[in-house]
């Protein structure tokens, strides 16, 4: 049984080994293959007591569930067409205007990243908005960073939009609601963030296009319209899903249902439809499902408790404000960015959580959302190790540094964190402190 | 020796630009070589690519986004430049890069005589915003003659402010 100094280090030894693996993955294999090892040599040598270990996979139970559903239904909205169709409505409502667009853009990517989750904007969203974006004869490249930069400073409305808030989500003890209403105001003060910051960085790329172009795009347009075909009818299925899950979510505090029956609900009624028109396969739907990542994240679960059961989580909780008082929320709220920077949002959140403790302050588990979900944008692979190795990548294969990106990055994160922690104590302090 | 015209096309600009290439090829006695070139920001694609590899755990590296972008750009590219060589009407060799964009134009004019490209910042007046960051970069540092198009309608001498000793007031 190892305890005190011995089991801090080996715990973050295996950490650093499984951030770093999950990072290079090399030859391909699945992030779990060297976690679950990991996992288990820290009950092993007792880091973590057989225990615990059990009481954090109960923890984390729901939550990865939550996340394999959202998974699901993000791929089965993608499968009846809803990408496809909203990039077609993109391109259709912005009249070919650049600035208009990025207006599109901003709401879409909101939208979706609070819905469906940052996974959807990402992978689902980005290639759409690029393709409808050069499909106008439009520069891509704000559009594009719009969907990236979204993708984590527009995942702090729901308990849905990020891995960070399911993580996070129990230990706020707030209902679905009161998550929503609470983050609501500082989501909108982020986006506001963005936009400002954005319209005025990529200027030159927003300039309307000149009148030759423009007309020239029309008849182009009208020729290509003949050959290509419409924009697909809204697939309104999906869309009476994903509201009744919305409304499910709303409604599970009241009724008093875990909000994750409500999301395999969701994704259960549109795999039925979806497999039923033979769209899908069975194996298909358990890969989008995602199982050796939801793996991943248990065995992540359980190697972080081993670094912040000692020592270190103790050290870490006395830097840490306790106290949801302005200055409390910002201090909170930027040591969850810097540590999201340093290894990567996912781990900064498990050990931001072992270290606020069993009984945290609902406004300072929100602070510390804010924090490892917009600050990511500082370093854009989401944290500075993934820089780091894409650097050493990049003197072999000639991958661009993106100064711009990280010059982006540096003005939208500080003052976005400021924004949304302002806003998330006009919220507290509005709702009662939630004393 | 033949004379090598290399005209930089990107969104938004590039018909002015092509106009302006057939217009200086009308002017030259000579028929020169016509390069049309559209470079691909590289950064675009990489940054999708970060974004997915800030996903840590999911996998699957067969669903980066990052790929599906950097390929749908080269495509685009090649119509843009197809396109391009239709509204010129002549013969011209069609060249992608992919780098840094002003980098990428000023190296393509390694033993070119002449640089067509395009106004691209502020054409609501005269002056030097109506370059934009990229643009001042090339026309800056560009080894050769360079012609700057005016994609639409030129503006009015009088965009130009007043020279500070001339104003109203000024001694």
């Amino acid at each position: 049984m190892l305890s005190g100094v011995g089991a801090e280090v080996l715990a973050l030894a295996l950490l650093a080994g499984v951030l770093l693996f999950a990072m290079l993955q090399p030859r391909g294999l699945p992030e779990a293959a060297v976690a679950v090892p990991a996992a288990a040599i820290i009950v092993v040598f007792g880091v973590v007591s057989p225990t615990e270990a059990l009481r954090q996979i109960q923890t984390l139970g729901p939550t990865v569930g939550f996340l394999a559903a959202i998974l699901v239904l993000a791929y089965l909205a993608d499968v009846a067409g809803m990408f496809t169709w909203l990039g077609g409505s993109l391109g259709k409502l912005s009249a070919g205007q650049p600035v208009r667009l990025l207006g599109l853009v901003f709401a879409a990517a909101a939208v979706i990243t609070a819905v469906l989750s940052l996974d959807a904007t990402v992978v689902l969203l980005t290639p759409v908005v690029f393709r409808t974006a050069v499909g106008l004869g439009l520069r891509a490249k704000p559009h594009v960073y719009a969907c990236t930069h979204l993708a984590n400073s527009a995942s702090t409305l729901l308990p849905v939009s990020n891995l960070t808030n399911l993580l996070a989500f129990s230990a706020t003890g707030l209902s679905f609601l009161q998550f929503a209403a609470f983050m609501g105001l500082p989501w909108l003060a982020v986006i506001a963030v963005e936009y400002v910051v954005f319209r005025w960085f990529f200027r030159d790329d927003l300039r309307p296009a000149p009148v030759a172009a423009r007309t020239d795009g029309r008849q182009q347009e009208a020729e290509q319209d003949e050959e290509r075909a419409p924009i697909p009818a809204p697939p309104v299925f999906v869309f009476v899903v994903l509201g009744a899950t919305l409304l499910g979510f709303g409604a599970s505090g009241l009724v008093g249902i875990e909000p994750v029956w409500v999301a395999v609900a969701g994704a259960g009624a549109l795999a039925v439809r979806s497999l039923t028109r033979g769209e899908i396969t069975v194996p298909g739907l358990v890969r989008e499902a995602s199982p050796l990542f939801c793996l991943f994240v248990f065995a992540l679960g359980i190697v972080v408790a081993g670094v912040t059961g000692h020592g270190m989580g103790r050290a870490l909780g006395a830097m840490l404000p306790t106290e949801p008082t302005f200055a409390g929320l910002l201090g909170v709220a930027l040591i969850a960015a810097v540590l999201a920077n340093v290894v990567n949002n996912l781990p900064a959140t498990l050990v931001m959580l072992g270290v606020l403790g069993l009984d945290p302050h609902p406004g300072l588990v929100l602070a510390m959302l804010i924090g490892v979900n917009v600050g990511p944008n500082l370093t854009y692979v989401g944290s500075l190790a993934t820089l780091l190795w894409r650097r050493v990548l990049a003197s072999r294969e000639a991958a661009p540094t993106l100064t711009e990106f990280l010059r982006l990055g540096a003005l939208t994160v500080p003052i976005g964190l400021l924004a949304g922690v302002i806003a998330l104590w006009f919220g507290l302090t509005l709702g009662g402190g939630l004393q | 020796m033949t004379a090598r015209v290399v005209a930089w096309l990107s969104e938004g600009t590039w018909h002015a630009v092509v106009d302006g290439v057939a217009t200086a090829l009308e002017a030259m006695n000579s028929s020169p070589e016509v390069v049309l070139l559209y470079v691909l920001d590289s950064q675009v694609g990489e940054a999708v690519h970060g974004a997915f590899g800030g996903l840590l755990g999911r996998g699957m590296r067969e669903r980066d986004p990052g790929t599906a972008v950097t390929d749908a750009g080269r495509v685009a590219a090649s119509e843009l430049l197809e396109a391009a060589r239709r509204r010129l009407g002549a013969s011209a060799e069609l060249v992608v890069r992919a780098g840094r964009i002003e980098r990428e134009v000023v190296a393509a004019c390694a033993g070119a005589d002449l640089l067509v490209c395009a106004r691209d910042g502020d054409r609501s007046r005269l002056g030097p915003h109506s370059l934009g960051h990229q643009t001042r970069f090339v026309v800056d540092h560009a080894p050769c003659a360079v012609l700057l198009i005016w994609p639409d309608a030129v503006p009015g001498l009088g965009s130009i402010p007043p020279h500070p000793e001339d104003r109203p007031g000024a001694h």
